[in-house]
């Protein structure tokens, strides 16, 4: 290892990435980008569901019900279609989530039978929002109901019934205001660097090659290893740059608490880096056309973290057989380690199985890159 | 200075490589002598970049050695690596690098001090006439003036071995004399070069030329034996019509070959004494009264084609 021709490889590849617009806007408008598409865009919590209320009755009873589905954050009236035809077009047209039909003898049915039912029909074509707004409307339905049995056994000079119920006193830890913000974020950090370190990395050999500069290269006296270390430097310390601003973005701007430590996070960043970089360079290497090299990097990052790394879709939700393959998956191991110490504040003791795998996962990459790369034409 | 010539300073030995079917470089063998300017010279595809590639261990042979520096080269590629600087026929150096940043990649590479760097940066940038050019990006520079830069960054170093993969294509008469006058100022040193090209000129001003068809060398010797080596004799027409002597003289008993170079035709003969007026009488009967016919010294071109049956693109 010669520290000089480290440093001229290192030096070079610094001058390239600063002169490439397109590898410049990688490194430093893309984590802005998705910072703010992620951060803001992505969101698990279901609010504001959109409502239509076809109310064929429009009594007081009726009008009571609206308004206290009205009042929670969770609905929004957006729509009071006259008839049946208008209910179907408002759906059709996506312009509603659920459509509540209150029928025309719906306080009559209840004041005499103490029981009446609300058809509330939802478009399921988004699972996860329909499953969560049918909870809100039994929610909304239950408080209403337990009002009205009260005022109806009032009525009736009975006592309301008290029996078998057990009140559940639900309390959230780690992230008490139960906001999905505070759980994607730490998350979107592993996908920029994931885009940014080995979509830069995977243009590095591949450029080379490419540009016809690789031939003359090789006949120098450049070891493969410094070849890479000397390239994998610059683009380890953009990986650290756009970690930081991600980071930091999260915690001041977004507002995620932070509870564990700095140390803990550098730490643990700078090994997800290296991966990160090694699989880039390790594409760059076997592919030698730039395009072919970052789509396949992409494939490799983007792909797998999104889906598999617990970032969106919790992994333990998963099926056993998708479950085994996310254990290959290195971005869960950083997502795990970013939100503990971001939510959770745990120290590295408490981390040391996914820091453990990150360890493996960087070094074994890094020496199959170091390793795959020959000076030889063929 | 006589020790030092008589030292052999590049060895091939039955050098093949075949990329699938074809079959690049045929078992060839050479030595060079310290201090030679040893050209191959050969058509398209004759072979030359692949002999040059194995020559700077970038690429393996199939079978063979190369001795280079006296060190085994197939066996320690990365051993002969500072003694040697390639030049690739492709352009090699990094376009969004400017001059005098390529030259401080490669000189550090080759682990030159920064004093001798700036010397011998300034020293050569100046032969190559480039002085003015150094902070221009390499991207920018004219095809001579690039392929000067790579000469520049392939002796930041002084290596012992200078390969150069037609170094010149492309390059104006004006900058490939600068070319040369660096190439001569080397061998002075000892430096051994290894140059194919694809212009005549340049491969008369080699020590010796390998004349290198379909991955062989079919003839390998200095440009004057060569040229006694060709059999006949040549006969130039000079002529308005060039295309219709050509023409008239095809098939002419005497005539061994026919080359249409420009507006003249060179005619390779038996007997110049005998087939001059013979050639002059074809061609007044055939209507092309004008046709000046000489005997003249051929040149390697006119060797190469008498030599190898074809005639190579310039
Ligand atoms: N990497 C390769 N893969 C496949 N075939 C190759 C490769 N390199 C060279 N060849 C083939 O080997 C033969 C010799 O090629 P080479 O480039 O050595 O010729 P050359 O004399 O340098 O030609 P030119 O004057 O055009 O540069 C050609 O037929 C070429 O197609
Ligand atoms: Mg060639």
């Amino acid at each position: 290892m010669n520290l000089g021709r480290l440093y001229a490889i290192a030096f070079k590849e610094t001058l390239q990435v600063w002169r490439d617009p397109r590898s410049l806007a990688i490194a430093l408008l893309m984590p802005l980008l998705q910072m703010v598409v992620l951060g803001y865009g992505v969101s698990l919590d279901v609010r504001r569901v959109g409502l239509c209320v076809y109310d064929q009755e429009r009594s007081q009873i009726s009008r009571e019900l609206v308004e206290r589905f009205t009042a929670s954050d969770w609905f929004r009236i957006n729509a009071k279609p006259p008839d049946d035809r208008a209910v179907r077009e408002a759906m059709d047209r996506g312009d509603c989530a659920a459509v509540m039909t209150i029928p025309v003898n719906f306080s009559r049915v209840l004041a005499e039978t103490g029981k009446a039912s609300l058809q509330t029909v939802f478009d399921a074509t988004d699972v996860n929002t329909t499953n969560i707004a049918t909870g809100y409307a039994q929610g909304v339905v239950g408080m209403i109901t337990a009002d009205f049995e009260s005022r109806w056994a009032a009525s009736h000079g009975v006592q309301p019934p008290t029996v078998g119920m057990i009140d559940l006193r639900p309390r959230v830890w780690f992230n008490e205001g139960l906001d999905s913000r505070n759980f994607i974020i730490p998350g979107v950090v592993a996908i920029i660097l994931g885009l940014v370190g080995a979509q830069l990395t995977s243009l590095t050999v591949s450029r080379e090659w490419e540009r016809g500069t690789m031939e003359q290269l090789i006949s120098t006296p450049v070891t493969a290893l410094e070849l890479m270390i000397g390239k994998l430097a610059p683009y380890f310390m953009i990986g650290l740059f756009d970690a930081a601003f991600c980071l930091c973005a999260a915690a001041f701007w977004f507002q995620v608490p932070f509870r564990g430590g700095v140390g803990t996070l550098i730490l643990t960043t700078a090994l997800f880096t290296l991966v990160v970089l090694g699989i880039g360079y390790l594409v760059s290497v076997r592919v030698r056309s730039q395009l072919g090299a970052s789509q396949i990097a992409l494939l490799l990052t983007m792909l797998p973290t999104t889906l598999l790394s617990g970032f969106t879709f919790p992994i333990d939700q998963m099926p056993a057989a998708i479950r085994a393959v996310t254990l290959f998956v290195y971005a869960r191991y950083y997502v795990t380690i970013v939100r503990a110490v971001f939510l959770k504040g745990s120290t590295i003791g408490d981390l040391r199985l996914p820091v453990m795998s990150l360890v493996l996962f960087a070094a074994i990459i890094i020496w199959i890159a170091a390793r795959s790369f020959h000076k030889r034409l063929d | 200075m006589t020790e030092a010539t008589t030292e052999v300073a590049v060895v091939a030995r039955d050098l093949t490589r075949s990329f699938g079917p074809v079959v690049a470089v045929r078992g060839i063998n050479f030595a060079v002598t310290r201090g030679e300017i040893f050209g191959f010279v050969g058509p398209d595809g004759a072979g030359k970049s692949t002999i040059m590639r194995m020559l700077a261990g970038v690429m393996r042979p199939d079978s063979g050695t190369i001795t280079l520096a006296g060190i085994d080269v197939v066996a320690n590629p990365e051993r002969v690596r500072t003694y040697l600087s390639y030049m690739p026929q492709r352009f090699g150096l990094y376009e969004d690098l400017t001059v005098d940043e390529n030259i401080f990649f490669y000189a550090t590479l080759f682990a030159v001090p920064r004093k001798l760097r700036r010397e011998r940066g300034q020293e050569l940038l100046e032969a190559a006439g480039m002085l003015p050019f150094r902070r221009r990006l390499a991207g920018k520079l004219s095809g001579g003036m690039k392929q000067k830069l790579g000469l520049v960054c392939a002796l930041i170093h002084t290596p012992r071995v200078l390969l150069l993969d037609e170094p010149t294509t492309g390059v104006d008469p004006v900058s490939r004399r600068d070319f040369w006058s660096i190439l001569y100022g080397l061998r002075e040193h000892g430096v051994t070069i290894l140059l194919s090209t694809a212009y005549m000129d340049e491969a008369e001003r080699c020590s010796r030329l390998a004349l290198v068809s379909a991955g062989e060398i079919r003839h390998c010797d200095t440009p004057a034996r060569l040229k006694q080596a060709m059999p006949g004799a040549l006969l130039a027409v000079a002529t308005a019509n060039a295309r219709g002597a050509y023409a008239a003289l095809e098939g002419v008993p005497g005539i061994i070959g026919l080359l249409l170079m420009g507006d003249r035709v060179h005619a390779r003969v038996d007997d110049a004494a005998r087939r001059l007026p013979e050639l002059r009488g074809v061609l007044a009967g055939r209507g092309i009264g004008d046709a000046d016919v000489t005997r003249i010294e051929p040149g390697i071109e006119d060797v190469f084609v008498a030599l190898l049956g074809s005639g190579i693109a310039t």
